[in-house]
């Protein structure tokens, strides 16, 4: 049997491959237009390559900024007596003076605690997260020129840019932008007069995320019209990447979820605009009747989880999707379970649209329908336990490699399990009543979704950083940004169980007041503390991102990490159309690792008849 | 053939990437207004609900959007046979059609407003004028594709390459979307009201 350095032969630039599929792609001289000028390059590409870039640095941009609003809003609950006088050169008005004391004003408080909700998850981990991966590696680990239709897919990233441009907006607002929390229920978002974010700053925020949603959809039937029809020979579905089955539910989820989302903002618009009364019932506003009677804000609140459940796993999906592909390339074995992942996937997809309303125990919702959904958010353990046991199965005995981006998937384990646990707290609804907006929720959900997504995403940018930049970035660096991050989020998240377990309230602007929670002051200076840390741990990996794509190390052979996938057979920096010759047909699944004494065998290399042999026998 | 069209070439099934993706869309819109006839449903439960009947034009406009697809689908038939003529005048017919469709929509409107249900009024009108507006506004959509779909039958020749007939079957495939969306939503208002 060959070994390693065979492998390497098999790849290397002059190698043709064992079989192509010749699609005539060259054959025909197109002039690459959008190739040619500055512009069509970087600006208004429609190479998915690019495009994913594009996601990625937006996203980072929106990253900093929702992270930013964290520390300001932390540094009140921590130190809420400090002056913060010396943040009126940036949030002038917002922080009001009075004998040199400088205190963050209330509104603005909620107003910075909507927008980083909002920005996180829409924004950094929806767009950031699987706008960069889903483009980037659907179409080069499926063999695919480009998206389906790179006219749409490149609209799709300045529809999420007009999305951000008007958000951003709204942030400069003389009345603040929105403030009735990520979730906009109504009074708050369907009453301009309700609080001052809820007038043209929830009008931006609702034109900013019908922005967003058409985005999404753009986004996503793309990524489902090249899974199902642009494979290249020999890919059939049992054949793809974990990655490409996480995006492509994904993309799924999110085309059924979001219109739903589009509908329930388009009559919280009619409530505001055109007086109709859907949500809104019986409410004064400075002693004042208002005359619209009959609606009911709980029914916003169902279409809004309809969507936000899904959306949760629509932002986790991928993240496992890029942590299955990184375990088991730097294990160096097959991924435990390939098809009880993929199924796993789809039970976990399916069951998110019949739980929303776990969200709601509160909300006044029938307690014999809640066991119904009781049942169902507990039944979503297992196939997250089943990933979750199969992650660590593919560790298991594994010729491990802890580079940044295996230590950040190794990472993303250990959150998802802390935070999966203590959603089976919550999904309890007798337990939940109690538990209810207090940080033990906003912990749960922090630490499952925010860190945990967030480590997907740097596993895949450690990861695939030479594909899209030719280049890798800064080993000691990465490790010291894992190491500081996961012990920084834990930090941060951990003491936040406690607080929620004692009843402290979510958003609130301050604790003092009450003896129950005025005996956490030390818990939330240390939480405050912990968070400007760990965001300084993040500007080690914004400098690294940004010196690695022009000085970080080269990438000199195409495949650095012998990994089996179709992205690695493309040339360094490849062009537009991914590769040079006919598209690289495929002969097996993509986690032939350590198979028949053979370190790695790529997608590309056909099936020998010794290697059959040795199936058959392992059949029995 | 240009880099686009040559990116199809490896296509795996029988249907067209851009036929399939109007399909995904189209099932995303669905989803839209599912949600919409179900909040409908839910809101309808919660009582102070009004009853009345649906404004007459409604089913005036619906004979009307039924007739332009048949229209149009034999606009289709009659293109692919070389009918120049028939192809044109059918074309032209559906759009008109689509247009009436919408100013019947708005007879409905006024109708309604005549007999007192305003938008600012009872859920039961609210919800109905807003679900039949965003479906109109689909329309539009259509009918701005019926309109490119005019000028092209009336200034390209007459000529059946594949390229065109995608885009007749997708201009087609949208057009019987909304109209069999109209025929859900009108039986589901008959049902429920
Ligand atoms: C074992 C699986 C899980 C269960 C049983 C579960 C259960 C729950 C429950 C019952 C709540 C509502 C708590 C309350 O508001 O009182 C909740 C909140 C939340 N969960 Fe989970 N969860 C699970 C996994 C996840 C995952 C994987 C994510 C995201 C990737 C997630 C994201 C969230 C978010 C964002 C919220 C809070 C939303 C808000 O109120 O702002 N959960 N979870
Ligand atoms: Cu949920």
């Amino acid at each position: 049997m060959a070994d390693l350095k065979h492998n390497d032969e098999f790849l290397i630039e002059e190698v043709k491959f064992a079989d192509v599929m010749e699609d005539g792609f060259h054959d025909h001289h197109h002039g690459d237009k959008y190739q040619s000028n500055f512009i069509t390059h970087y600006i208004f590409s429609q190479d998915h390559k690019m495009i994913a870039k594009q996601f990625l640095i937006t996203g980072m941009f929106w990253g900093v900024i929702g992270g930013l609003m964290s520390l300001v809003f932390r540094l009140q609950l921590g130190f809420p007596e400090a002056s913060l006088a010396w943040l009126k050169p940036i949030l002038g008005k917002w922080i009001v003076v009075s004998d040199g004391v400088g205190t963050l004003d209330p509104q603005f408080y909620y107003a910075l605690v909507t927008m980083h909700g909002t920005i996180l998850v829409f924004f950094v981990l929806t767009a950031g997260l699987s706008g960069t991966f889903s483009n980037l590696l659907i179409p080069l680990q499926l063999g695919a020129r480009d998206m389906a239709s790179p006219l749409l897919n490149m609209l799709s990233y300045w529809f999420f840019f007009l999305a951000g441009a008007i958000m951003f907006a709204s942030l400069f607002l003389s009345t603040g932008p929105f403030s009735g929390g990520w979730t906009a229920y109504p009074p708050l978002s369907g009453l301009p007069q309700a609080s001052s974010g809820s007038g043209a700053g929830m009008t931006m925020w609702i034109l900013s995320l019908v922005f967003f949603v058409v985005s999404v959809l753009l986004g996503g039937i793309n990524y489902i019209t090249t899974v199902l029809n642009l494979r290249t020979k020999g890919m059939s579905l049992w054949r793809m990447p974990l990655t490409i089955w996480a995006f492509f539910i994904t993309a799924i989820l999110g085309l059924l979820s979001f219109p739903v989302l589009v509908s329930g903002l388009f009559l919280v618009m009619c409530d505001r605009e055109l007086g109709t009364s859907f949500f809104l019932n019986e409410i004064f506003v400075g002693g004042q009747a208002l005359e619209q009677v009959g609606g009911s804000p709980i029914l916003y609140q169902h279409l809004f989880w309809f969507l936000g459940h899904p959306e949760v796993y629509i932002i986790i999906l991928p993240a496992m999707g890029l942590v299955s592909e990184v375990l088991a390339v730097n294990s160096r074995k097959p991924i435990f379970g390939y098809q009880a992942m993929v199924l796993s996937i789809l039970a976990i997809a399916f069951l998110s649209f019949i739980v929303w309303a776990h969200h709601m125990f509160m909300a006044g919702v029938n307690p014999f329908i809640s066991n119904i959904f009781v049942i169902f958010t507990l039944i979503i353990a297992v196939p997250s336990a089943v990933k979750v046991f199969n992650w660590i199965a593919t560790l298991y005995g594994g010729n491990i490699r802890f580079n940044p981006g295996m230590l950040f998937a190794i990472g993303f384990v250990s959150l998802f399990i802390s935070g999966g646990l203590t959603g089976i707290f919550l999904g309890n609804s007798a337990i939940d009543i109690p538990m209810h907006d207090t940080y033990f929720v906003v912990a749960h959900f922090h630490i499952v979704m925010g860190v945990a997504a967030f480590f997907g995403m740097f596993a895949g940018v450690y990861h695939w950083f030479p594909k899209m930049y030719g280049r890798f970035m800064n080993d000691t660096l990465g490790k010291i940004h894992f190491w500081g991050t996961m012990i920084g989020a834990y930090a941060v998240f951990w003491p936040m169980h406690y607080l929620g377990m004692a009843g402290v309230p979510r958003r609130y602007y301050s604790f003092t007041t009450f003896d129950f929670s005025s005996q956490f002051a030390e818990t939330n200076q240390f939480i405050t503390i912990a968070a400007i840390i760990t965001f300084g741990f993040q500007i080690i990996f914004i400098v690294n991102f940004f010196y690695s794509i022009f000085y970080g190390k080269k990438q000199t052979t195409r495949n650095p990490y012998g990994a089996t996938t179709l992205e690695w057979t493309t040339p360094i920096n490849a062009g537009h159309g991914n590769w040079p010759g006919g598209i690289p047909a495929v002969h097996r699944g993509a986690y032939d690792y350590g198979k028949g004494g053979r370190e790695y065998i790529p997608q590309i290399e056909p099936v020998s008849d010794e290697e059959k042999l040795f199936d058959e026998e392992h059949a029995h | 053939m240009n880099a686009r069209s040559m990116q199809y070439q490896n296509n795996r099934s029988k249907i067209h990437p851009k036929k399939f993706s109007l399909w995904v869309a189209m099932g995303s819109l669905c989803m839209m207004f599912a949600a919409m006839t179900s909040f409908y449903l839910v809101r309808q439960a919660s009582g102070n609900w009004l009853q009345f009947e649906l404004p007459s034009a409604f089913y005036t406009s619906t004979a009307i959007i039924v007739l332009s697809s048949i229209t149009l689908h034999v606009s289709y038939f009659l293109f692919k046979k070389g009918n120049t003529l028939g192809y044109r005048m059918l074309m032209l017919a559906s759009l008109i059609l689509g247009v009436l469709f919408v100013y019947f929509q708005l007879v409905g409107w006024d109708q309604m407003n005549q007999d007192g249900i305003y938008l600012d009024g009872n859920a039961s009108g609210a919800t109905i004028i807003i679900i039949t507006g965003l479906h109109a506004a689909h329309v539009l959509g259509g009918i701005g594709a019926l309109l490119l779909a005019n000028l092209h039958a009336f200034t390209l020749p007459h000529k059946v390459t594949e390229t065109r007939k995608l885009r007749f079957e997708m201009t087609y495939t949208y057009w019987h979307f909304v109209d069999i969306l109209w025929i859900y939503l009108l039986v589901f208002f008959m049902m429920t009201l």
